[in-house]
C-alpha cells in the first residue's frame, strides 16, 4: 500500500525532462498518469529512487492538426482523447476505444502516451496505435526521432524508448472517407485488461475492400497486426465466409499468456470472436 | 529525503502544507488534513472509495501523490455541502438509500457529482458506466442509480429556478 | 391554542414505526464524510503496526531477524512469536475449539501467515520495516487439496496437534482430519435408497470465496497504564465476545476492558473473528504503553483473513417415479485450511448444514460433514452464509433440478409436489428442525405468474429449436428456505456463551428514548429499524429515539450481528423490553387517569379510557409522570432491559427466478431477468429490505458468476487483489426485481424473521440453475461455480455449441 521512497522532480519542459532522466540514469522513472507506475510501487514490485513527472509539461497535451498529420501530444489523458473533436471526426476508433480502457477516474490520468510506453501488451493503445499506422515522436539526449508503430513494440515491456527517452507525441492520419471502425474488447468486467481485443478500419470502394487494418491486444508478446487476415479480405468483397477465414488466420499469430483470464486455447478462440464481431462492426459503421 | 512545499486550494481553502514526496494524496487528506471521508478500500486503484475532485475531474487518491497537487483545486466529500446546505447529491443519496455502511459513499457522491457535471441529463447505463470506477458491496447499485437520477433532476430544476 | 386534532392513522404515521419506509437515521454522517471508521481514529501518541507474512505455504522457520528493521528510525520494536511465548499468547484458542498461530510458531501453514510485527511512528515507516525483517524458511511440501490430504502417505501439516486423537468435535482418524459430523438417520436414509425406484447423485463443489466487504479489518488498541484499562476500536461484528476473549487472554479484568466497534464499513461475516492482527495490536499497545493502530491492506484481507465455503459435497435423492422425494443423503469434503477458526456456534462444526432437506417434506435424511487441514488460510463460515445455510440450499436445489432433469419434470413441477405444506408448519424435518411457518406453494405462483414462465418455456424451446440463435436461454429457479437467528442457548453457544441477545431501553423525561442492543450494525440501518420497533411499541416517533450499539461498557452483552440474527433475536429483545415499558407505562396511566388498568386501551400513541376519547395519557405525557411522582409501589423512571433467549431459530423464506443467455461464441453470460420473492415475516422498513435484497443478490451475482480464490501447486493463492477478484461495478450488475409475501413467525414477539443473507443463499443456486438449464437439453446435469465466459467457453466447446 505505501510506495518506497523516492526523489520527486518536476521539469517544465521535454529538454529539461531529458535531461533529468539522462543524469539520473536507470534509477529514474517517468511519472505519467501514474496509474501503471503507482500501483507497482505500492505493491512495492517497482522502486526507483527518481520520479520524473511530465504532467506540468504543456506541449505533451493536446491534439493538434499540421497539413495531413494529426500530432497528439504523448500526456493527452484517455478522456481527452475521447472527448477531442478533431479525433471523433477523423480516427474515431482511438476515441471509442479509449472509452473501453480502465473506468472513469483512471481515464482521467491515464495517457495515451503511458499506455503505449509501458510495452504491455495487455494495454489497448498500442493495437490502435498499429491500426491506425500512427508513428511515435521520441525524444532524447541525442534529438529527436520518428518511429512507425511497427517498429516500436519489441516485446513484452520492451519498445523503441531507450534510457532517458521520452515519447512527446503520436502522429496518425485521418481514416478514409466512409471508413469504419472497431474495438472489440472481451474483458472479465469493467475495468480489466483484456482477455482479447481486436481493432479494426475498414473501407470499402466499388464493394470491395480498399483499406484494412486487423490488431489485436493482448494475444502475444506485444500488440499483433494480423497481415494474413487482412490479405484474406483486402480487394475482396466481404461475406461471412471470408469473415471467418480472415479470423482464423488471425488466430495463426496468437501466442497469449495462460492467466486467471483463461488458457491459451480459450483465449486465441476469443481473438477469432472479436475478430469477427469487430469486422461486422466496423462495417456496420462503414459507408 | 527533505520534505516539500505544497500549496492547494482544498475545500475552497489555501493551504501550504509539508509533505514527503511519496505521500499519496489520500493519506495527506486523511491523516495530515484530517478529512477522513475518503477512504482506502485497496491498493491495486479499483475501489475508488478514495475518489476526489482536482481541477474539475474526479480522481482516485489512492494514485496520486500529495505533491502532484501543487497549484490545484482539490475537493472532497467534506466540502460538498454549502454554507451547511447540502449539496443535491447528498439529498438525493439520502433520499433514495444510495448508501447502507457509508464506506463507499464519499467516493459515490464525489463521483456524481462531477459526473452529473459532465452528463447533466444521463440515462441510466450512462450513470452505470459513469460510475464504474467506484465499487459497493452493500447496496448493488441500483438505488444509488435512483440516487444520481434524482440529483440531476434537482440540479436540473435548480438551473431552471435560477436561469 | 387549538391544534387540528390527528385521526389514529396520521398519529400512527407520524410515529414512523414498524412498516413504513422512513428514510434512515444513520445517513446523516456518512452523506457528510463524518462516520467514524477504524483507520479515521486518530489517538495521541499513536503507533502504527504492519504484518510481516510467510511469502511460502508450508515450511519451518530456520531464523528471523529483526536488526535491520530496528535500525530504520521511527521503528519501536519488532515482535515475533518468541516474544509471545512468555505471554503463551503466540497460540489463541479459535470458535470451533482449535488452536491457532497469532505468529507462526517455528512452522508456516499457509501463504501470508502473520509471522512478525512491527511498530512504527506511522504506517509509511512500518511498511518499510516489513520489508526490511528478514525469514529463512524451510519449505516442506504443501497441500491444498482435501482429498490429498487425506492420503496414508499426506504431508503432517499439524504438528501441534500430533498424536491427538480426540479433536473438539470428536475423534480424529488421520493427522490431517479435524471432524466427522453427521445429523439426521442414516438406517431410515439408507433404508429409502434401497426400496427407491429412481435415485440421482451428482458431485459438487462450491469454491472457495472472500468476502470482501469494501472496508478491510482493523483496529486501535489503547492500553492506558496508569487505569490498567484496555480500550480497543476494533472492525468487530460481535464486541461483547472479543471483549470476553480478550480479557481471558490478557488477564485484564473483563470490567477493565472496552471494545468499540465504531462505523463498519460492511462486515458479511468477515469480521467475526480474532484475528493476530487484533491480538498484536493490544499486545503491543499493552507492552508499549501507548495506541497501536493496525489497518490491513486489501492483499491481506483476502488472502489471510475469514475465507467462506470450500465444500466438495456428494448428493444423493431417492424417489418415487413421480417424482416424490423418499430419501437424501449427503456426505461432504469441508476444507478449513490450515486452523478450524470456522465461526460456528460451538456445538455445529459444520454450521447449520443440516438445513440441507430444505423447502421439502423428506421423511428420511442423513448427512456427514468431514472436515479436514490444508496449507491455506483458516475458516470457512463467512460471506452471508447463516453458518452453511449458502452449501445446504445450494446441494438440494441442484439436487431437486438433478432429480427433476432425470424424470424429465418441470422444475417447478417437482418442487410443488415436494413443498412442505402450509398446514404443515410448525414442521419438524428429518434432521430435527422445526421450521416455524412457511407457504412455499403461494409464494412459488405468484413468481411463475409475475415472470410469465410458461411463455419463457415456450420462448426457450423455440430458441434450441433455431439454430441460427446466438445464444443458449437458461431459466433457474430456485425455492430455498433459511435458517437464522441463532439461537435457542441450549443448542447454540459461542465459546460457551449462550447464542440470546438483549436490549436495554430508557425513556427520557421529555419523552425521546435511548436504546442499546448486543448486536452490531455494518450497514444493516438498525439505527433506524430497532428504533421503528420501539416507536410501534411505545408510541413514540422513531426520529427521536436513539440507539446506540457496539460500546461493549454501554451495551447490554449481545452475540453481535452476523448470521441473519439480528432482527430474530434482538428485535425480539427490543419487542419485549419495550413491552416491559408498556406494562409499567399503563400503570402509570391508570394512576394518573384514576382508573384501573382494565378500563384503558392502547391506541397507537396513548392509553385512553374505555369509551371516553377524551381521556386519555400520552406515553410523552406518562414518562415526564415516571419521573416526578411515581405511583405506589414502583420506582421512578421508565427503562427497562431484557435479554432475549429464541425458542427456536427462525425460517424466512424465498422463489428467485433468473433468466440467462449465454453467448455461444463467447461463453459469456447476460442476466436478462432476476425475480427475487422474500418472505421474511414482519417487514420493519420496506425499502431498508430491499436494499438489503440487492445487496445480496449482488453479492451472490459475483460468487457464482466470477468469484475464486484459486491456489497452484506451492499454495500460492493468485488473484489476490481485485485485479482479479470480481467484484461487480454498476455495469455488470443486473437490475433486481423484488417481490414479497407475509408469513409472521410465530414464536417471534413481533412476527419477523430477518432477511439480509437471504438473498445471497438464494440467488447462488438460482443462478447456477439457470446456467445448467441452459445445457440441459444437451444432457448437462451440473456445473460448478463461477460461471465465467471462460469455463462456459469450455462446456461450450465440450458439448459442441458453436456460434
Amino acid at each position: 500500500m505505501i510506495p518506497p521512497s523516492f526523489e520527486y522532480h518536476r521539469p517544465s519542459t521535454v529538454d529539461e525532462a531529458v535531461g533529468l532522466l539522462s543524469s539520473l540514469g536507470s534509477e529514474a522513472k517517468i511519472l505519467a498518469g501514474g496509474h501503471s507506475l503507482l500501483p507497482m510501487m505500492k505493491l512495492r514490485f517497482a522502486q526507483p529512487e527518481h520520479l520524473v513527472d511530465i504532467n506540468r509539461i504543456p506541449e505533451l497535451k493536446g491534439v493538434r492538426v499540421i497539413g495531413d498529420d494529426i500530432v497528439i501530444g504523448a500526456m493527452t489523458s484517455e478522456n481527452s482523447v475521447i472527448a477531442d473533436p478533431v479525433l471523433n471526426e477523423k480516427v474515431p476508433l482511438l476515441p471509442e476505444a479509449a472509452k473501453l480502457i480502465a473506468d472513469p477516474q483512471v481515464r482521467n490520468r491515464g495517457t495515451i502516451g503511458g499506455d503505449i510506453a509501458h510495452g504491455d501488451p495487455a494495454n489497448d493503445h498500442p493495437a490502435l496505435a498499429l491500426a491506425c499506422d500512427a508513428v511515435m515522436t521520441i525524444a532524447g539526449p541525442n534529438g529527436t526521432r520518428q518511429v512507425p508503430a511497427s517498429e516500436f513494440f519489441l516485446g513484452t515491456y520492451w519498445t523503441a524508448l531507450e534510457e532517458s527517452d521520452i515519447l512527446t507525441q503520436i502522429t496518425v492520419k485521418a481514416f478514409p472517407s466512409g471508413a469504419g471502425y472497431s474495438y472489440k474488447k472481451l474483458k472479465r468486467k469493467t475495468g480489466d485488461w483484456a482477455t482479447a481485443a481486436c481493432a479494426v478500419v475498414i473501407a470499402l470502394s466499388g464493394g470491395t475492400v480498399s483499406h484494412i487494418r486487423i490488431t489485436l491486444t493482448n494475444l502475444g508478446p506485444t500488440a499483433l497486426r494480423a497481415n494474413e487476415a487482412e490479405s484474406i479480405l483486402m480487394g475482396q468483397q466481404v461475406s461471412d465466409a471470408l469473415i471467418r477465414q480472415a479470423a482464423e488466420k488471425a488466430m495463426e499469430i496468437c501466442d497469449p499468456a495462460e492467466d486467471l483470464r483463461g488458457d491459451a486455447e480459450y483465449k486465441t478462440a476469443m481473438a477469432g470472436q472479436m475478430v469477427q464481431r469487430a469486422i461486422h462492426d466496423a462495417l456496420s459503421k462503414a459507408s | 529525503m527533505a520534505k516539500q512545499i505544497v500549496k492547494m486550494t482544498l475545500n475552497g481553502q489555501q493551504i501550504e502544507q509539508l509533505v514527503d514526496s511519496r505521500t499519496l494524496l489520500v493519506h495527506f487528506l486523511r491523516e495530515q488534513m484530517s478529512l477522513t471521508g475518503a477512504h482506502i478500500g485497496c491498493e491495486t486503484s479499483h475501489c475508488g472509495a478514495c475518489t476526489v475532485d482536482i481541477d474539475g475531474e474526479s480522481v482516485k487518491a489512492c494514485t496520486h501523490l500529495a505533491v502532484q497537487c501543487d497549484g490545484s483545486d482539490v475537493k472532497t466529500v467534506e466540502g460538498l455541502a454549502e454554507a451547511g446546505a447540502l449539496h443535491a447529491v447528498q439529498e438525493a443519496f439520502y433520499e433514495e438509500h444510495g448508501l447502507q455502511c457509508g464506506f463507499c459513499t464519499p467516493g459515490m457522491l464525489m463521483r456524481s457529482y462531477r459526473f452529473l457535471q459532465e452528463n447533466p441529463n444521463p440515462t441510466e447505463d450512462e450513470i452505470r458506466l459513469g460510475l464504474s470506477g467506484n465499487l459497493c458491496r452493500c447496496t448493488g447499485y441500483q438505488n444509488i442509480v435512483k440516487a444520481v437520477q434524482s440529483a440531476a433532476i434537482k440540479l436540473q430544476q435548480k438551473e431552471s429556478a435560477t436561469a | 391554542m387549538n391544534a387540528p386534532v390527528k385521526t389514529p392513522e396520521e398519529r400512527k404515521a407520524d410515529l414512523q414505526g414498524m412498516g413504513d419506509s422512513r428514510l434512515r437515521k444513520e445517513d446523516a454522517r456518512f452523506i457528510q464524510g463524518k462516520g467514524q471508521y477504524c483507520d479515521d481514529i486518530k489517538l495521541p501518541g499513536m503507533l502504527h503496526m504492519d504484518i510481516v507474512r510467510s511469502p511460502v505455504a508450508h515450511g519451518r522457520i530456520k531464523r528471523i531477524n529483526k536488526e535491520e528493521a530496528l535500525a530504520i528510525p521511527g521503528v519501536h520494536a519488532v515482535l515475533t512469536a518468541d516474544d509471545l511465548k512468555p505471554l503463551n499468547l503466540h497460540w489463541m484458542p479459535t470458535l470451533a475449539g482449535d488452536v491457532a498461530a497469532v505468529l507462526a510458531d517455528e512452522k508456516v501453514h499457509f501463504q501470508m501467515q502473520e509471522v512478525a510485527i512491527v511498530i512504527a511512528d506511522d504506517r509509511y515507516i512500518a511498511a518499510d520495516a516489513i520489508e526490511a525483517v528478514e525469514v529463512e524458511y524451510e519449505e516442506l511440501p504443501v497441500v491444498i487439496d482435501p482429498y490429498a490430504a487425506l492420503e496414508p502417505d499426506a504431508p503432517v501439516l499439524r504438528e501441534d496437534l500430533q498424536g491427538k486423537t480426540e479433536g473438539a468435535h470428536g475423534p480424529r482418524d488421520h493427522h490431517n482430519h479435524i471432524f466427522t459430523w453427521e445429523a439426521g438417520d442414516r438406517t431410515a436414509a439408507d433404508a429409502a435408497f434401497d426400496h427407491a425406484p429412481v435415485t440421482v447423485s451428482q458431485h459438487m463443489y462450491y469454491p472457495r470465496v472472500h468476502p470482501c466487504p469494501l472496508e478491510t479489518c482493523g483496529c486501535v488498541a489503547s492500553f492506558d497504564p496508569i487505569k490498567g484499562e484496555l480500550t480497543t476500536w476494533m472492525t468487530s461484528q460481535a464486541p461483547h465476545v472479543v471483549r470476553t476473549v480478550v480479557s481471558m487472554l490478557s488477564g485484564v479484568p473483563e470490567s477493565k476492558v472496552r471494545i468499540i466497534s465504531p462505523d463498519i464499513g460492511g462486515g458479511f461475516g468477515n469480521k467475526v473473528g480474532i484475528y493476530p492482527g487484533y491480538v498484536c495490536a493490544i499486545v503491543a499497545s499493552i507492552v508499549l504503553g501507548r495506541p497501536v493502530k493496525w489497518s490491513e491492506d486489501r492483499v491481506e484481507n483476502i488472502s489471510s483473513t475469514a475465507f467462506a465455503r470450500d465444500y466438495h459435497m456428494d448428493g444423493h435423492l431417492a424417489a418415487t417415479e413421480d417424482g416424490k422425494i423418499l430419501g437424501l443423503k449427503v456426505d461432504v469434503i469441508a476444507d478449513h485450511g490450515a486452523f478450524d477458526a470456522c465461526a460456528d456456534p460451538t456445538k455445529f462444526p459444520a454450521g447449520l448444514f443440516h438445513i440441507c432437506s430444505g423447502s421439502y417434506d423428506i421423511p428420511a435424511a442423513h448427512c456427514s460433514v468431514k472436515g479436514v487441514y490444508t496449507n491455506k488460510a483458516p475458516g470457512g463460515v463467512a460471506y452471508r452464509c447463516s453458518f452453511r445455510v449458502t452449501e445446504a440450499v445450494y446441494l438440494i436445489e441442484r439436487m431437486v433440478d438433478v432429480l427433476a432433469q432425470k424424470l424429465n419434470m418441470d422444475k417447478a413441477e417437482i418442487r410443488r409436489k415436494n413443498f412442505i405444506r402450509k398446514e404443515q408448519f410448525p414442521y419438524t424435518s428429518a434432521f430435527g428442525f422445526e421450521y416455524d411457518s412457511g407457504d412455499y406453494h403461494t409464494a412459488l405462483e405468484k413468481v411463475l405468474d409475475a415472470v410469465d414462465y410458461k411463455a419463457l418455456r415456450v420462448e426457450q424451446e423455440q430458441k434450441r429449436a433455431d439454430p441460427n440463435c446466438p445464444t443458449l436461454m437458461g431459466i433457474g429457479l430456485v425455492t430455498f428456505t433459511e435458517v437464522v437467528g441463532a439461537g435457542p442457548s441450549k443448542t447454540c453457544d459461542i465459546l460457551g456463551v449462550g447464542m440470546f441477545d438483549s436490549c436495554e431501553i430508557r425513556i427520557h423525561p421529555t419523552g425521546s428514548a435511548i436504546a442499546r442492543m448486543g448486536t452490531i450494525t455494518q450497514g444493516q440501518g438498525h439505527q433506524t429499524t430497532y428504533a421503528q420497533i420501539i416507536a410501534s411499541e411505545l408510541g413514540i416517533p422513531s426520529e427521536v429515539i436513539q440507539v446506540e450499539e457496539g460500546d461493549t461498557s454501554t451495551a447490554p452483552y449481545g452475540l453481535g450481528t452476523y448470521g441473519s440474527r439480528s432482527t430474530p433475536v434482538a428485535g425480539a429483545a427490543i419487542a419485549m423490553a419495550a413491552r416491559k415499558i408498556h406494562a409499567k407505562a399503563k400503570k402509570i396511566a391508570a394512576h394518573l387517569l384514576e382508573v384501573s388498568e382494565a378500563d384503558l386501551d392502547w391506541e397507537v400513541d396513548r392509553f385512553k379510557v374505555r369509551g371516553n376519547d377524551e381521556q386519555f395519557k400520552t406515553m410523552a405525557d406518562i414518562a415526564f409522570a415516571a419521573y416526578q411522582q411515581p405511583p405506589e409501589g414502583l420506582e421512578p423512571g421508565l427503562e427497562a432491559v431484557h435479554y432475549y433467549d429464541p425458542p427456536n431459530f427462525t425460517y424466512p423464506f424465498g422463489i428467485y427466478l433468473c433468466v440467462v443467455d449465454i453467448d455461444k461464441g463467447t461463453g459469456e453470460s447476460s442476466i436478462r431477468r432476476f425475480y427475487a420473492l422474500d418472505d421474511c415475516g414482519t417487514r420493519i422498513n420496506p425499502m431498508i429490505i430491499d436494499g438489503q435484497i440487492h445487496g445480496g443478490l449482488t453479492e451472490g451475482f459475483a460468487v457464482a458468476m466470477g468469484q475464486q480464490m484459486p491456489f497452484d501447486e506451492q499454495g500460492n493463492l493468485l488473484g489476490n487483489t481485485l485485479m482479479d477478484y470480481f467484484l461487480p461495478t454498476a455495469v455488470e450488475t443486473p437490475t433486481w426485481e423484488t417481490d414479497y409475501t407475509v408469513t409472521p413467525s410465530p414464536h417471534h414477539p413481533i412476527g419477523a424473521k430477518g432477511v439480509a443473507e437471504s438473498p445471497h443463499v438464494g440467488s447462488i443456486p438460482t443462478f447456477t440453475s439457470a446456467v445448467v438449464d441452459a445445457f440441459a437439453h444437451l444432457g448437462v446435469t451440473h456445473i460448478d461455480m463461477p460461471h465465467t465466459s471462460y469455463r462456459i467457453w469450455k462446456k461450450l466447446k465440450e458439448e459442441g455449441v458453436q456460434l
